[in-house]
């Protein structure tokens, strides 16, 4: 979708660290997301993921390390700055506007992109642009015709793809996704993964996710996080043969 | 999906009632009956004005009598001075330059509350706002100027070309006609794009600074939009009683404004109307039979808190969205 002609990576973590008290949460930790690249990060429970998103996303500051969008130094821009610079990010528990209709929170979406408007004259729902782009969205994470729903009565499973609608429907230059297949059941997640394959080249992807299936099928590259450390980058091949990697964190799974 | 035109005619039926209500008095004979329409009809545009920082915005402001008195001192306070023949050009009497000068004045004063009391949220937020209208409060009585702790008489009431607001009729529909403007100006003001960003905040905060907005704007502009619409309330008020006094910027004043709204139906714009008439209507009624009629209202009011959790009509005007 991105006809940008910067050359470089997409994303770059470069010595981000980050302690709670004595836990150290984010370890050191440097990664790149190429462009057009799906990068999956994995990791037992309390590895740092979602902390380490936080941080890419701004809600959290880092103790030291740099994070730079599209070769763009952003650490010390605030969340909302690095939004409207196109991270987008699904989250881990979901945070939408439950009042809202599904419509809406995809048009909320749009309208927030360049930082939300103060015209108290005109109605966002009568835009007709971002009623086609918001539509084409939720009718690719299979929504549509739930879009006069109201939010808070989504199920679970709808309310990640909704989710992913939200992000995806301001084309993110760097997609953010915590878990989107969590308590998603077969089919759904199913449906999910084909949705992220088709996605796979047109945007820069960071994917944390704990079903492996999915993880080694969509991902360009994989990153093991364990106890805040980047313990081993590499294609879905590479991980399933490292035998510190194994030995760390794959035991548990049959691969 | 309930029907969308529901809270369109019970809006419209609401102010039909407001605007037949002078018929009936003339029919009935009961002469009180327009002072308290009037009342109920400039309370009920201060507690629109609560509803839009509180149901849409979450703020909750446990101070904004402080606007409403000032609104109500501004025009007395303009009135003393051009009555003493103090102001250059022989000061004004006119509503047209009385009356912005007052909102603009709560404009300014909300301007710096807003932007105090929403560097927190929750309880410290209530704390300030609370702070601050007492500020105003006490300041109003000790400034022995404007009356103290007596108030300020006024000697007339502004003046509009063509009609005369003296007259209770005219003022009356005065009043009403502003209910209805104020109500269709916070109506799209919550349905506009600027809306939707605001409710949005409400609902997750979290959710819209991650996708670009900086939240401080867009609910510092709401709260001094609000705080305008309860200037103008209070600029109504003064003019109706020919007096002001600190009881105004009182915090029961305040609590007052805050019962209305949640009698009425907490974010429904049109519910609080409904909950400032119940409110003083239940006032006048009670206070006829005993003068500690909070002894009765109180309960009533937990009452409605409890059993009908979005208010008198709140479910009848707020679709299915819950709050
Ligand atoms: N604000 C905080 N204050 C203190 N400790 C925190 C904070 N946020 C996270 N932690 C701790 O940091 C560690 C990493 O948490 P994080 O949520 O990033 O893990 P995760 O890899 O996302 O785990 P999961 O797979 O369960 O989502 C955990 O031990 C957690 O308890
Ligand atoms: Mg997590």
């Amino acid at each position: 979708m991105r006809t940008d002609p910067t050359t470089g990576p997409a994303l770059e973590i470069e010595h981000l660290r980050k302690t709670f008290g004595a836990l150290r949460a984010t370890d050191d930790v440097s990664l790149t997301i190429e462009r057009g690249e799906l990068h999956a990060v994995i990791g037992p429970n309390g590895a740092g993921k979602s902390t380490l998103i936080t941080q890419i996303c701004g809600e959290l500051r880092p103790d030291s390390g740099h994070i730079r969008l599209d070769g763009v130094d952003v650490t010390r821009v605030p969340a909302f700055g690095r939004a409207r610079l196109g991270l987008g990010r699904s989250f881990q528990i979901t945070q939408l506007c439950g009042d809202f209709t599904v419509l809406e929170n995809v048009l909320l979406s749009l309208e927030a992109k360049g930082g939300g408007s103060f015209d108290v004259f005109r109605d966002p729902r009568r835009n007709r642009a971002h009623r086609d782009v918001a539509m084409h969205w939720l009718d690719t994470v299979g929504l549509a015709d739930f879009a006069d729903r109201q939010a808070s009565a989504l199920s679970h499973g709808e309310r990640r793809q909704l989710e992913i609608a939200v992000a995806l429907a301001r084309d993110p230059r760097v997609l953010l996704l915590d878990e989107p297949m969590a308590g998603m059941g077969a089919e759904e997640s199913g449906k999910l993964a084909r949705l992220l394959a088709g996605l796979k080249g047109r945007y820069s992807i960071l994917l944390v996710e704990h079903d492996m299936d999915a993880v080694f099928a969509l991902a360009d590259r994989i990153s093991v996080l364990v106890y805040g450390r980047v313990v081993f980058t590499g294609t879905a091949a590479e991980v399933r043969e490292n035998p510190e990697v194994k030995a760390a964190y794959l035991g548990d799974w049959e691969c | 999906m309930t029907d969308a035109r529901r809270p369109i005619l019970f809006t419209l039926g609401v102010f039909a009632v407001l605007a037949l209500l002078p018929a009936v008095f003339a029919l009935t004979g009961w002469t009180s009956g327009m002072g308290l329409a009037t009342r109920i009809v400039i309370y009920a545009i201060a507690v629109v004005a609560l509803d839009l920082i509180i149901g849409y915005g979450a703020m909750v402001s446990f101070g904004h009598a402080m606007f409403f008195g000032v609104g109500g001192y501004v025009v007395a306070i303009v009135a003393h001075h051009t009555g003493l023949g103090e102001l250059p050009f022989g000061g004004t009497n006119a509503a047209f330059i009385v009356w912005p000068l007052a909102i603009l004045a709560c404009a300014a004063l909300g301007l710096v509350v807003g932007w105090l009391a929403l560097k927190t949220t929750g309880v410290q937020f209530i704390m300030i706002t609370l702070a601050f209208a007492q500020m105003v409060f006490f300041l109003l009585i000790s400034v022995q100027v404007y009356g103290g702790d007596d108030g300020m008489m006024i000697d007339r009431r502004n003046t509009l070309p063509f009609v005369d607001i003296g007259r209770p009729l005219i003022f009356y529909y005065l009043c009403l006609l502003l209910l209805a403007v104020w109500l269709g100006f916070c109506r799209m003001f919550v349905n506009s794009r600027f809306g939707l960003v605001l409710q949005a905040l409400r609902q997750s905060e979290r959710r819209a600074v991650n996708l670009g907005i900086a939240p401080l704007s867009f609910r510092l502009a709401t709260f001094v939009t609000s705080a305008m619409g309860t200037g103008l309330a209070g600029v109504l008020w003064a003019n109706y009683a020919r007096f002001v006094s600190p009881d105004m910027a009182a915090w029961t004043k305040s609590g007052e404004f805050m019962a209305m709204v949640v009698l009425g139906g907490l974010g429904t714009l049109t519910g609080p109307i409904v909950g400032a008439a119940a409110f003083v209507g239940l006032e006048e009624l009670l206070s006829m039979w005993t003068e500690h009629w909070m002894i009765v209202m109180g309960p009533l009011l937990v009452i409605v808190a409890l059993f009908r959790r979005r208010g008198l009509v709140g479910s009848l005007l707020g679709g299915d969205r819950a709050h």
